[in-house]
Order: C-alpha cells, then structure tokens, then sequence
C-alpha cells in the first residue's frame, strides 16, 4: 500500500479550516455572553449534565490516546489493551470520592475547595504550585506531541505547527472563555466518536462484523501472531503496576483542567449526570480503541506502519486511509488535530484560572477585586500561559516526552488529591496539613521520577536508577498522605474545625453552593 | 420549622446521610480496586490463563480486559441510581427543615 501520509493533503486542510472555522464562529458568539468572572471560568455555571459529560470526554480522549493506544496495539498487541484498561478506571473514582462534593464547595479552582475553611493566601500559593506543576508537565507533552503528529500528518515545520496550535487555542480561550472551550470540546468529542466509530465499522465490515475474525487474523500474523494476544513485557513487576495504577486512578482526581469542569455545571445533580456521561464516552472510545488497532496491524502491516513512524503512532490513520483512501485519512487526521488544539486550550484555561484566581485575586488583593477586572486578569494570564506553552513546545522539540503524562498523573495524585479529599471529609484537617501535603506530595513525585528509571535510565543514561518504580504515586502519594495527618494532628486548628459544620451543610446538601 | 446550621448537621438523619453516603462510595471504590488490580495481579502472575482461549479466536485475556471497562461502567452507574432514588430525596427532606 502507498501512502500519502507526511505530505500537505487537501482534504484533511479542509477539513481542518471548516473545523476552525466552525469553532471561531462558536467563540465569537461564546465571547458575547462572557462577561463577569463566573461566565469567564464557568460559563455562567450553565452547562448541562450531558453537554458537560461530552466536554470532560474531550479533555481526556487526547490525540495521545487515540493515536499512541492504536499505535501500541498494532505493534505490541495485548500490552496496549492493558494500557487502555488503566485510563478507564480513575473517572468511577472520580465519581465517588470527589464530583459532588466539588461541585458544591467549589468556585472557579480546586484550590477554593481546599481553602474553603483554611487560610487564604498558603493554600492558594500551594493550590496553584500544584496545579500548574500539572499543567507544565501535561502541556510539554501535548505541545511536544501535537508538534510531532503535525508534522508526520501534514509535513508541517514542527515549530510551525506548535505556533499554529497555540494561536487558535488563544484566540478560543482569550475571547470566549469557559463557554468557548467546552463547545470546542463537545464539537472535537462528537467529530472524535463518530470517526472512531466509522473507523471501526468500516474495518469490522472486512471481518465480517465478528471481532473474533479479527483476533483469529492478528494470531495467523507471521512471526510475532501468537504472541500479539497475550500480554507481554508491560507488566512485569507487580508493585510497579500497582503504582501506576494508583497514579491513573487517582491522578484524575487531581487533574485541574477536569475538576474545573465542575464548576460549569449547575449544581451537584449535574455534576453526578456529566461523570456517568463522560465514563460511557469514554468507556466505549478504550473499548473500540484496541480493536482498530488490531485491525490497523493485519491490514495495514506492521512493517509499513513502522515504516511510517517507529512509535506507530500512525497506524489508525493508515488504516483510514486504506478503508476510505485519502479523504478518509484527511478527515481523520484533521480531528486528530482538532484534538489537540481542544485539549491544549482546557489546559491553559485551567493554568490560567490558578494564576489569575488563586494568586491574583486571592492572595494579592484578598478577593476583592470588581468583576471586569477579574475577567481581564485572567485574559492577561491565558497570554501569558499560552506563550509559555507555545515556548515549551518548541524547547522540548525532539525530546523523549513520554514520562511527562506519567510526572502529571504522579503529582495530581500525590500533590492535589490527598489535600483536596482530606480537606472534604476530615474535620481536624488544617491549613499547614494542606500545605505540607500539598508540597510534599508534588516535590517528592517529580523527585522520584527524576531519579525512577523512566528518567534516570532512559533519558540521562544512567546504568541504575536511584528509584525502583517506574511511576513513584504509591510512595509519594502515601507521604503526602502522611505529611497533611501528622502536621494536622501536631497543631490542630479549632477554627477550622468550627467552620467544619458549615462546609459539611454544603458539601451533602448544596446549601449555598455557587 | 427552621433549624440552625448546627442542629442540622448534628441530627441523627444528616449523619446517617453522611454515613450511607462514604459507606457506599468506599465499597464501590474497593470492588472498583479489587476489579482493576484483580486484572493487573493476574497479568502479573498468570500470564498463562490469560492465553487460554475462550472461543475459536478470543482468549480470556481479551474478554477480561472489556470487563474490566465494562464492570467499572456498571459501578458507575450502580452509584448514580442509589444517588438520584435515594440520597437526592434524603438531601430534599434535610434542606426543607433548613
């Protein structure tokens, strides 16, 4: 098969400006009806259950996901399934432990949750540490990623197509806000299902419509077929597994461009509806996943999709384009793009609400600020973050960025949930508790993972890593767990614990919600 | 009748609230556990079974990789159905004593 994958294609540019088009035209009519604080960061807490379902599916199906999870199972088979499997399991925790009570404790942030009965200005300061870390570290790997995939896709200049990213992203964020992103979001999560969707009916129609067709040509693949349907190097020590797993799980819990999401909805009914609506998205999306990547490697072949890129990232495209030929692939490579642009834009719009909320209008004016000023600071922070971004994308260019979605996971479990969900359920909990657990959390994840052999060994050379674990959440995790207990129990807060009876009225029952 | 904060929160029904509420959170959090690395320790430690084949083509491997998305969604939804029956109507009769 030939392909014409790498070279400018003009139909997937089509496709694409329609796309862009579309979405502008959405965030001039979202920029209209965004003008207090609470419609910048919040869309006016208008979202529906179901419309904020599909956003939150938008902002965690990833080109990363779509593209590298088919790519894994069309070169390594099973492993890549177990890896599909991981991303599933945090948004019924998510559900659980943290939706509602968020909802009706929050404003714009995570961090007013946690200093909802603590002081101000540390836990604000410590909120957004945390929360930015995140932010950093999931941005590198977005910006790396998008810059990467532009240029295999359409042969686009790699610094080129980070710029490219970054500007339509702002302009989405800058004048349309809240409103704006979710729409993207909900456009891109539509566009993203239904091609996945004919993607693998048009494969499955190959196969006669038997998915057991299709395991049965992977095991008659020469050479490597038996082995692709059993699971292979990816889980090999138990402890790391169970690691990662605790930093996939829990680490949603502390992602802050999905808690902000929260804050769209009306209240905490809502909140219930969207997590039941993104966890059928997205359970059926790492469902069909694997199959079209099983696909992708009998009928594509392993050896062209290697051919094309070593990682295989761009085995589903190939295996669009061998279905529907080229404007099959243009329209899928353009939602790839799509995705990536929707997705970069949730993230700065969070960066920014804990620059400009957390510190700005919290800790330097002590919440006093008019409303057309909060909405301009949080205009000036986008800028910033989203030049930060842009900078980030073309600094890391050529870099192994992998481990960064594994550092951002590792520190939202370790750093932002421990603090967020002790903070919802454990009365004596206290300001220094939630700094200490906050600090310690992030810090130690980001050491370990610097000394784990993710970094250490892969990306320095090191001969040995100083860190057993490949993800470090299930010691980090734990000490931040510890640190926020222990100095919360050394130097109690009865004032905290006072105000414990009205965070409670709210948290179960939603009285004065906002 | 209007309570004050402290009434409330201190009555016997919102605690049994509060209670009935983590008590269903934490046993759906540990069979969502118990699902998740129940899946994870079998790849660990019997990659064999999971080799063995169910039908002509598919393995147990393969079947118990759905269910684990499948059981974590049926969890999920296990979660909103007591909410909307029975925890929402509890939070209806606690807010009118406000």
């Amino acid at each position: 098969m030939e392909t014409s994958i790498g070279q400018p294609n003009f139909i997937s540019i089509l496709f694409f400006g329609i796309f862009v088009f579309f979405t502008l035209m959405v965030t001039y009519w979202a920029a209209k009806k965004t003008k207090t604080a609470a419609e910048y960061y919040a869309a006016g807490r208008s979202v529906t259950g179901f419309q904020n379902g599909m956003a939150l599916a938008g902002d965690y199906m990833s080109a990363a996901s779509f593209l590298g999870i088919a790519g894994m199972v069309s070169l390594k088979g099973y492993d890549g399934m177990i890896y599909a499997t991981g991303w599933l399991v945090g948004w019924p925790a998510l559900m659980f432990l943290i939706a509602e009570p968020l909802r009706n404790l929050g404003k714009f942030t995570f961090a007013d949750v946690v200093a909802f009965r603590l002081k101000q200005t540390p836990i604000r300061i410590a909120g957004a540490i945390g929360g930015i870390l995140v932010l950093l570290a999931y941005t590198i790997a977005q910006m790396v990623g998008s810059g990467t995939l532009i240029k295999l896709m359409f042969g686009v200049p790699y610094e080129a197509s980070c710029i490219m990213v970054g500007c339509v992203m702002l302009c989405y964020v800058l004048f349309g806000g809240m409103l704006a992103t979710t729409w993207v979001q909900i456009i891109k999560a539509c566009l993203l299902l239904f091609g996945v969707t004919l993607l693998l009916l048009l494969g499955l129609s190959k196969f006669g419509f038997n998915p057991g067709n299709v395991y049965g040509a992977v095991q008659d693949l020469p050479k490597v077929g038996a082995d692709m349907l059993k699971p292979g190097g990816l889980v090999t020590s138990p402890l790391d597994a169970i690691s990662l797993g605790l930093a996939l799980m829990l680490g949603l819990l502390g992602l802050p461009h999905i808690l902000m999401r929260f804050f769209t909805v009306p209240d905490a009914r809502e909140a219930r509806k969207s997590v039941a609506y993104a966890t059928t998205f997205i359970g059926y999306f790492y469902c069909i996943i694997p199959v079209i990547g099983f696909m992708a490697a009998v009928l594509v072949g392993r050896d062209l999709i290697t051919k094309v890129d070593k990682g295989g990232n761009m085995a589903a495209l190939l295996f669009a384009e061998l279905l529907g030929g080229t404007p099959f692939m243009g329209f899928m490579a353009a939602v790839a793009f799509a995705t990536i642009l929707a997705v970069v834009a949730g993230l700065t719009l969070a960066a920014a609400s804990a620059m400009s909320h957390d510190i700005f209008v919290s800790v330097f004016r002590k919440g006093k600020a008019s409303e057309a000023e909060q909405v301009k600071v949080a205009r000036i922070a986008v800028i910033i973050f989203g030049i930060v971004a842009i900078g980030l994308g073309i600094l890391f260019k050529g870099q192994n960025v992998a481990f960064m979605v594994g550092l951002a996971f590792a520190i939202a479990a370790s750093g932002n949930f421990p603090a967020l969900f002790m903070s919802i359920i454990w009365r004596k909990f206290t300001t220094g508790g939630a700094v200490a657990s906050i600090l310690i959390g992030s810090i130690s994840a980001t050491v370990f993972i610097i000394l784990s052999p993710t970094v250490w060994v892969d990306i320095f050379h090191f001969k040995t890593a100083i860190f057993p674990l490949k993800n470090p959440a299930v010691i980090s995790m734990t000490l931040s767990f510890v640190s926020g207990i222990v100095v919360s129990l050394i130097a109690p807060d009865k004032e905290a614990e006072q105000k414990f009876e009205d965070e409670k009225l709210r948290t179960y029952l939603g009285v004065g919600a906002e | 009748m209007a309570k004050s904060v402290h009434d409330i929160v201190n009555s016997p029904k919102f605690k049994s609230l509060v209670t009935t509420r983590w008590t269903v959170s934490f046993i759906l959090t540990f069979l969502l556990f118990v699902i998740y690395y129940g899946y994870i320790l079998l790849i660990a430690y019997n990659k064999e079974f999971l080799a063995e084949k169910v039908g002509v083509y598919t393995n147990y491997g393969i079947i118990l990789g759905v269910l684990v998305i499948v059981l974590s969604w049926i969890l999920t939804f296990i979660y909103v159905l007591w909410a909307n029956f029975s925890y929402d109507k509890k939070v209806e009769e606690l807010k009118k004593e406000l």
